[in-house]
C-alpha cells in the first residue's frame, strides 16, 4: 500500500536507541515503579507486587543463610527486570513526544498582550495568560499572537511555524474561514484585531503540549476493554497457580514458592501487558510526527474503524487548479484563432487557469507569449461581479478587445456591446436584435459548453471585439494515483464518497475518473450533515476533512472529524482531529494509522497468548520432577536442570518484552489487502510464531545459560 | 484402530450433519413464534398455558426481567425437587417402599437435575421412588434443557438484533422449546426405544429365576421416556446406575447409534438457528465446524488411546491387539465406547456407555479436556452454544484487532461490558474445578473417597468436580461421591457452573441487542471461513485448556507416562 508519499515533511523518527531519549527513559521507568502508578497497568502490577514478594523471601532466606540463594537471586532480579522493562517501554515512548512538548513550550514563551477596550482603543498591556475569551487584543507585525482567537479586523500575514513547521507566513483577516490564529505563532506584517476564544491553559498550544506529552492520556475504550481481558486472564492464572501446592501436597511433593512465582509470571500475558500503554502511546506519536493532532486516542481507534470516507473534490482528489484542455471554436472560427485571442486575454491572468491557456497555446499551436507593453494593452481583471477577465489594446493599430470568462457572462458581454455600438450608430436599444449569424454562433457555443460541463469540465467562452469564438475546456485534474488509491481503499472495505459543489453531470464525469463509490455534487453544508447521519444510520463509521465555519456540524458529526489548521476556530473545535498541514489527503493516512495501532495491539496480544504454551512445556515438568519423575517427557525442549529451565523462562518472558519495544513502537506494517488476507498473514505471523518462538528461544537461553553457569 | 470403527465414528458425523439443519430450521420457526407443522395441534396448548400462568406472550423482557424469570424459575424447580426426594416416602407411586432420600443427597440431586449436570451420587433404582423419577427428576431433565436453550436463543437475540431493548420473553421461550421441540421428539424417540426393547412401565420390579436356579429381581420402571430426553436433553441421568451400558437403558448397536446422535442433535441444530437467525447460515456452520474440529481431535485421541490398550496387558496372557476392553460392554465394543464417551462429555450430557474410570489414562484424559474446555463442543442444549459464543467473543477480542478495526461479531461491537462479562462467566470454570479438587484432595474426607491411589485418584477427584461445574454429569466412576463433603460441594460446584456463566451470558445479550449493528465490508474480520474455525479452536485450546495443564500434568499424563514404565494405580 502506499505509505505516507516522501516529500511530505515528518519529523524525523527518533530510534529506540537515541540517548537523548533512551537516558531518560531509563531514570523515568524507575520512577514509575511507584505502586500508585503501576496499579494503572494490573497485569504489570501483578508482576510487582511478586516481584516483592520474592525479594522479601530473598532476604529472609538470606539472613537465615538458607541454601539456593543464587538462583533466587537471579529470580528476583529478572522479576524486578520484567516490570522495569515494560516502564521503559513506556517511558521510551512518552519520551518522544517529551522531545516535541519541549520545542512547542519554546514557543508559549510569557510574553504581554496589547488589551483592548470596548471603544477600540489600547487600554494597557496585561501578560498573554490573563486573557479571558470575549478580550479584544490588538496584535502589530513581530508581536506573537497571545492566545487563540478570531480575527474581528484587518489581515496580516502570520508565522504558523511553531505550531506546523511550516515557515511560509499565511494569510489570516477577518471574516471568512480564514480568521483563526493561533496563540504562540508570529505576526509578521501588519496588523490585527483578535477577540480571544481560548481560557487560560486551555489554548490550542496548550492542548498539544499535553497531547504530545501524553500527560492527559486517558486509556481508550478498547485498550480499557482489552486491559480487563488481560487481569481477567491473570485471574485464571492466579487460580491455575494457587492450585498447585494443594494438587503437589496431594502427590507427597512440594512446590518452592519461587517456582510458583516463575510459572505465575512467565503464564500471564505479560507482553502485551507490558508493551500496550506503549503502543498506545506511539500511535498517537505517529499522528503527532504526521503532523494531525488527535484530541483523543479514542478518535485514533475510531479511525480504524472507518467504512465511510468523505473526501471533497478540490484539493483532496483533483488537483486544485483546473488546466486547459483544448480549444474548440464555434463554426467559421479556427482553432488558431481561437487560441490566439484566449492567449492574449489570458496573458496578464496570474490564476493557474488563466497560465495554463498561455501554456496551451504555446504547445498546441506554437503561439508564443507577447508582454503587454508591447501590445499597449491594459489588463480587465476578473471581478465576482462580472466573471469576465481580458485585456483592452491595439495590434498593429487596430484595437482589440478580448474577453474570456464564464459562458453566460461571455454571452451578456458580446449582447451588450453590440447593444452599446448599435446605440452609438444612434439605433433604438429596442431595435437592436441578434442577427441570425450571432444567434447561430450563440446556439452553437451553449451547445460546445455543455458538452464539456457533462464532460466534467468547465467550460470558458472566449470572445474578440464582441464576437463569440469558442470555448475553453478547463479540465480538473484528477490526481495522479489517486484512483489506485481508492482502489486499496476499496479493499480495506473503506468506501469513498466525493463531495463537490460542481452540478451532478460534472461531479458523475469526475467520480468516474477518479474512482470514487459515490459522490455528493451541489454539496451544502446541511447536505453533508445529512449524508454522514444516513451512513451512520446504515452502521457506519464516517470520517471527513473541512476547514470552514459551515463544516462544523459535520464535523461534530463525523466519528472522525479532521479539521484543517487553516480552517475556523468552529471547525478546530468541532473536529476530533486537527491536521497542522492543512492537507485533505492525508484523511486517507490517518485512517492507515489508526488500523495500524489497533493492529499492532492484536498482534501483541496474540502473540503474549500463544508463547503460553510454551513456557508450561518448560517450566511443569521442572516443577513436579522432584516427585513424578515421569514427566521429564514432556520436557520437549531437552532443558538442562529444572533450574535452568525455569531461569530461562523467566528471562525469554523479561527479554520479550524488550525484542518487541521496536515493533510496539513502529507498529505492525499495514496493508492494504482486505481483512481476511491480512488476518491470514498476522495469524501466521504472530499466532504461529507466538507458538514457536518461545519454544527456540528458552531453549537458546537455557543453553546459554547453563554454559555460562549461572545454575 | 479399525476400518470397522473409523466408519461407525464417520457414520455417527454424517448423521449429526445431516439432521443440524432441519432442526436448526424448524427451532428458528418455533422461537420466532412462525407456524409449524405442529402449530394446529399444539398453539392451542400453548395459548391454553400462557392463559393458565397469566403470561402474556406478546411481552417481551428485557435482560435482567429474563434472568429474574429464569432464576426463579430454577429455584423453585429445585426446591420443589428437594421436598419431593425428603417426603418421598409418604408420597404415592413409591411400589418398592424408597425412604426418604438424606438432606445432603437430596440437595445435591436437586441442584444437580436443575443445572442440567445429572450428577448422581446414587443408584436410580435403589434410592429413587417412580413419583420423584418421573415427576421430579423427568421434569427437570425437559426444563433444564428447555432453560438451556431459551437462555441460547436469547444470546442469539442478542446478535440478531440491533437496537432492542429485550431478548425475549423467557416464559414464551421456556414453553415453545417443551412444547414443540423436546416433548414430540421425546415421544416418537421413546416409542422408538420400546420398539428396540427398553422397558416402559409403572408396575413393580420383575423377579425371575436364573439359570442357576437363583432369584434375580430386576428393576424395572418407565425407562424408555426417561431415556428419550435424557439424550435429547443432554442430561445423562439414567434411570438405572450402569446408564446406558445397562441393557434396559441401551440394549444395541441401533439405539447405541441414536443415542449418540440424539446426543448431538439439538446442540447442533442450535447451531444452525443461530446462523438463520443472524441471516446467515454459514455463520451457524462455522461454529459447528470448530466444535467438530475438537470433537474428531477428541475422538481420535480416545479411540487410538483405548485400542492401544495397557502394556501391562502383555504380561497377563491377554492379546494387546484387542485394546482395552476393561469397564466396556462387548456389545459396544472400543470404537463406539470411545466414541459415546467423546460425545457424551463434548455435549455435556454425561450419559456413559463404559466406564470412564477403566478407560486408559489418555483415553480418559479426553472425556476430562472435553468437560474442561466448558462443554462447548456441541455442548449441553443452549449452554453449548452460549459457551462457545463466549468463546468466540474472546477470540475475536484477541485476534480481531489484528485487521486493523476494534473488534466486532456479526455487526456489533465488542467492547469492556461485552469482555468483563465474559471473563466473570469464564473464571468461574477454573475457580470451581481447580478450587474445589485442590481443596478435596488436601482434606482426609475428600481423600478417604477414592478408590484408587495415586495420579488415578486425583483425577477421579478432579473429573467429578470438573464434571460438575462443566454440568456434564458424567463420573469418572470410582470415587464414592455419596458423602457430606462430596454431596455439598459438587452441589455448590454445579449451581455455580451453571448460574454464575448464565447471569454474565444473559447481560452480554441485553448488551448486544441494545447495540447498533455495524455495516460488514472487506474490511470486516470475516468469521465464516476455515482461518476463523482455526482461529477459534486455537483460543478454546489456550485460554479454556491450558488452564488445566498442570492438573492433567498430575494427573493422566503422569499416569499414562507411569503406565507405560509399568506402574499402574
Amino acid at each position: 500500500m502506499h505509505t505516507v508519499p516522501k516529500d511530505r515533511k515528518r519529523s524525523p523518527v527518533a530510534t529506540v536507541l537515541d540517548p537523548a531519549i533512551l537516558g531518560p527513559a531509563l531514570a523515568e521507568s524507575v520512577r514509575k515503579l511507584d505502586p500508585r502508578l503501576m496499579i494503572r497497568n494490573p497485569v504489570m502490577f501483578c508482576v510487582e507486587v511478586v516481584a516483592a514478594l520474592t525479594t522479601l523471601l530473598f532476604l529472609r532466606d538470606l539472613a537465615t543463610g538458607a541454601g539456593g540463594i543464587g538462583f533466587a537471586l537471579q529470580i528476583v532480579v529478572w522479576l524486578w527486570f520484567t516490570v522495569l522493562f515494560a516502564n521503559v517501554a513506556e517511558a521510551i515512548a512518552e519520551g518522544r513526544g517529551k522531545a516535541q512538548a519541549a520545542t512547542l513550550r519554546k514557543a508559549r514563551t510569557e510574553n504581554s498582550a496589547r488589551l483592548l477596550g470596548p471603544d477600540g482603543a489600547v487600554v494597557q498591556l496585561v501578560p498573554a495568560t490573563s486573557l479571558k475569551p470575549g478580550d479584544l487584543v490588538l496584535v502589530e507585525a513581530g508581536d506573537l499572537v497571545p492566545s487563540d482567537g478570531e480575527v474581528i479586523e484587518g489581515v496580516a500575514s502570520v508565522n504558523e511555524a511553531a505550531i506546523t513547521g511550516e515557515s511560509a507566513p499565511v494569510i489570516r483577516e477577518s471574516g471568512g474561514d480564514r480568521s483563526a490564529v493561533t496563540g504562540g505563532t508570529q505576526v509578521i506584517s501588519d496588523w490585527i484585531k483578535v477577540r480571544i476564544t481560548a481560557a487560560p491553559g486551555s489554548t490550542f498550544l496548550d492542548r498539544m503540549i499535553a497531547l504530545v506529552e501524553g500527560a492527559q492520556r486517558q486509556k481508550t475504550p478498547n485498550e480499557i476493554a482489552l486491559n480487563i481481558l488481560l487481569a481477567g486472564m491473570t485471574i485464571i492464572f492466579v487460580i491455575a497457580v494457587a492450585t498447585i501446592p494443594g494438587f503437589a501436597a496431594y502427590a507427597g511433593g512440594s512446590v518452592g514458592v519461587l517456582v510458583l512465582v516463575a510459572l505465575f509470571v512467565t503464564l500471564i500475558p505479560t507482553t502485551i501487558g507490558a508493551l500496550l500503554s506503549a503502543i498506545g502511546i506511539a500511535g498517537m506519536d505517529r499522528l503527532v510526527r504526521f503532523n494531525v493532532l488527535a484530541m483523543s486516542g479514542r478518535a485514533v481507534e475510531a479511525a480504524g474503524d472507518v467504512d465511510t470516507l468523505l473526501l471533497d473534490k478540490t484539493g483532496t482528489i483533483t488537483l486544485g487548479n483546473r488546466q486547459a484542455a483544448e480549444f474548440l471554436p464555434v463554426s467559421g472560427v479556427s482553432e488558431r484563432d481561437l487560441a490566439d485571442a484566449a492567449q492574449l486575454a489570458s496573458l496578464a491572468d496570474e490564476t493557474p487557469e488563466g497560465r495554463s491557456i498561455v501554456v496551451l497555446a504555446k504547445e498546441a499551436y506554437g503561439i508564443r507569449g507577447r508582454e503587454m507593453a508591447e501590445l499597449h494593452a491594459h489588463f480587465i481583471p476578473f471581478s465576482a461581479q462580472t466573471r469576465i477577465s481580458g485585456i483592452d489594446g491595439d495590434i498593429g493599430g487596430g484595437g482589440i478587445s478580448v474577453r474570456k470568462g464564464a459562458v453566460d457572462a461571455v454571452l451578456a458581454h458580446v449582447q451588450g456591446s453590440a447593444r452599446s455600438a448599435a446605440v452609438g450608430r444612434g439605433g433604438t436599444v429596442a431595435a437592436v436584435r441578434p442577427g441570425p449569424a450571432v444567434a447561430a454562433a450563440e446556439q452553437e457555443l451553449t451547445a460546445i459548453a455543455e458538452r464539456v460541463a457533462n464532460a466534467g469540465g468547465t467550460p470558458l467562452a472566449v470572445a474578440r471585439d464582441g464576437r463569440l469564438l469558442g470555448i475553453v475546456h478547463l479540465k480538473d485534474i484528477v490526481k495522479g494515483g489517486i484512483r489506485e488509491r481508492f482502489a486499496a481503499l476499496r479493499q480495506m472495505g473503506i468506501r469513498t464518497v466525493m463531495i463537490t459543489g460542481d452540478n451532478p453531470m460534472t461531479a458523475a464525469a469526475i467520480a468516474a475518473e477518479a474512482g470514487v463509490d459515490d459522490f455528493l455534487a451541489q454539496a451544502t453544508p446541511e447536505a453533508k450533515l445529512q449524508l454522514i447521519r444516513d451512513e451512520q444510520a446504515k452502521g457506519k463509521l464516517v470520517a471527513m476533512c473541512g476547514d470552514g465555519t459551515n463544516d462544523a456540524p459535520a464535523l461534530a458529526q463525523a466519528d472522525v472529524g479532521v479539521a484543517m489548521n487553516t480552517g475556523t476556530m468552529a471547525a478546530r473545535e468541532a473536529g476530533n482531529m486537527v491536521d497542522l498541514d492543512s492537507d485533505p489527503t492525508k484523511l486517507i493516512e490517518i485512517v492507515e494509522i489508526g488500523k495500524q495501532l489497533l493492529m499492532t495491539r492484536g498482534a501483541l496480544t496474540t502473540f503474549s497468548i500463544a508463547n503460553d504454551v510454551a513456557k508450561y512445556f518448560a517450566i511443569i515438568p521442572a516443577m513436579f520432577l522432584a516427585f513424578y519423575p515421569q514427566l521429564q517427557a514432556l520436557n520437549v525442549m531437552g532443558l538442562a536442570s529444572p533450574q535452568s529451565a525455569i531461569l530461562s523462562a523467566i528471562i525469554f518472558n523479561a527479554l520479550i518484552i524488550v525484542a518487541l519495544i521496536p515493533l510496539s513502537l513502529k507498529g505492525v506494517r499495514y496493508r492494504a489487502v482486505g481483512a481476511a488476507a491480512l488476518l491470514r498473514r498476522n495469524l501466521l505471523v504472530y499466532g504461529l510464531g507466538g507458538l514457536a518462538v518461545p519454544f527456540a528461544g528458552i531453549k537458546a537461553i537455557d543453553v546459554i545459560v547453563t554454559t555460562i553457569g549461572l545454575v | 484402530m479399525t476400518v470397522n470403527g473409523w466408519i461407525q465414528i464417520l457414520l455417527f458425523v454424517l448423521l449429526v450433519a445431516a439432521v443440524t439443519r432441519p432442526l436448526g430450521g424448524f427451532m428458528t420457526r418455533v422461537f420466532n413464534g412462525e407456524r409449524s407443522f405442529l402449530s394446529s395441534l399444539l398453539r392451542p396448548i400453548e395459548r391454553g398455558l400462557y392463559r393458565l400462568a397469566g403470561v402474556d406472550e406478546a411481552a417481551e423482557q428485557h435482560w435482567t426481567a429474563y434472568a429474574v424469570s429464569m432464576l426463579l424459575f430454577s429455584a423453585a424447580g429445585m426446591a420443589v425437587l428437594y421436598l419431593m426426594q425428603r417426603l418421598q416416602g409418604v408420597l404415592p407411586f413409591n411400589p418398592t417402599g424408597m425412604a426418604a432420600v438424606p438432606a445432603d443427597l437430596a440437595f445435591n440431586t436437586a441442584a444437580s437435575f436443575t443445572t442440567n449436570t445429572n450428577w448422581q451420587n446414587y443408584g436410580g433404582e435403589s434410592t429413587m421412588s417412580h413419583l420423584v423419577q418421573m415427576a421430579g427428576l423427568t421434569f427437570h431433565n425437559y426444563v433444564s434443557a428447555a432453560t438451556g436453550t431459551a437462555l441460547a436463543v436469547a444470546l442469539v437475540r442478542g446478535f440478531a438484533r440491533a437496537s432492542a431493548r429485550t431478548v425475549g420473553n423467557f416464559w414464551v421461550d421456556l414453553t415453545r422449546c417443551t412444547l414443540y421441540v423436546l416433548l414430540p421428539l421425546c415421544v416418537v424417540y421413546a416409542l422408538f426405544l420400546v420398539w428396540q426393547g427398553v422397558p416402559q412401565t409403572l408396575g413393580a420390579y420383575a423377579e425371575a429365576t436364573t439359570l442357576e436356579g437363583a432369584k434375580q429381581t430386576l428393576a424395572l420402571g418407565p425407562v424408555a421416556s426417561q431415556e428419550a430426553i435424557k439424550m435429547l436433553g443432554t442430561n445423562g441421568g439414567g434411570f438405572f446406575n450402569a446408564n446406558s451400558a445397562h441393557p434396559f437403558e441401551n440394549p444395541n448397536a441401533l439405539t447405541n447409534l441414536v443415542q449418540m446422535v440424539s446426543i448431538f442433535a439439538l446442540g447442533a441444530g442450535l447451531t444452525n438457528l443461530f446462523g438463520r437467525m443472524v441471516g446467515d447460515e454459514r455463520q451457524g456452520w462455522a461454529i459447528l465446524a470448530a466444535m467438530g474440529v475438537l470433537f474428531l481431535a477428541g475422538v481420535t485421541v480416545a479411540y487410538w488411546a483405548e485400542a492401544q490398550g495397557n502394556p501391562a496387558f502383555a504380561a497377563l496372557g491377554i492379546d494387546p491387539a484387542a485394546g482395552n476392553m476393561e469397564g466396556k460392554e462387548t456389545r459396544f465394543g472400543i470404537a463406539s465406547s470411545a466414541l459415546f464417551a467423546t460425545v457424551t462429555t463434548a455435549a455435556s450430557c454425561g450419559a456413559v456407555n463404559a466406564m470412564h474410570d477403566s478407560f486408559t489414562p489418555l483415553g480418559g484424559m479426553v472425556p476430562l479436556v472435553n468437560i474442561m474446555l466448558g462443554e462447548v463442543i456441541v455442548g449441553g442444549v443452549g449452554a453449548g452454544l452460549y459457551g462457545m459464543l463466549l468463546f468466540v467473543i474472546i477470540a475475536l477480542f484477541v485476534a480481531g484487532l489484528m485487521v486493523g478495526r476494534t473488534p466486532e461479531y456479526l455487526g456489533k461491537k465488542l467492547e469492556a461490558k461485552e469482555v468483563k462479562m465474559t471473563m466473570l462467566a469464564i473464571l468461574c470454570m477454573p475457580l470451581m474445578m481447580l478450587g474445589l479438587t485442590a481443596a478435596a484432595v488436601v482434606t482426609d474426607t475428600g481423600v478417604a473417597s477414592m478408590a484408587n491411589a495415586g495420579p488415578h485418584g486425583f483425577t477421579e477427584v478432579l473429573y467429578a468436580y470438573v464434571s460438575g461445574a462443566g454440568n456434564n454429569g458424567s463420573a469418572f466412576a470410582g470415587l464414592s461421591g455419596n458423602t457430606p463433603w462430596y454431596n455439598l460441594t459438587l452441589g455448590l460446584d454445579m449451581l455455580v457452573g451453571r448460574f454464575l456463566v448464565i447471569v454474565p451470558m444473559l447481560a452480554i445479550a441485553g448488551s448486544l441487542a441494545a447495540k447498533r449493528r455495524a455495516a460488514a465490508s472487506a474490511g470486516t474480520f470475516p468469521t465464516h471461513d476455515a482461518l476463523f474455525v482455526g482461529l477459534l479452536v486455537g483460543v478454546i485450546l489456550i485460554v479454556g485448556g491450558l488452564t488445566f495443564f498442570p492438573a492433567l500434568a498430575l494427573g493422566p499424563l503422569v499416569e499414562h507416562l507411569a503406565m507405560n514404565a509399568g506402574t499402574l494405580f
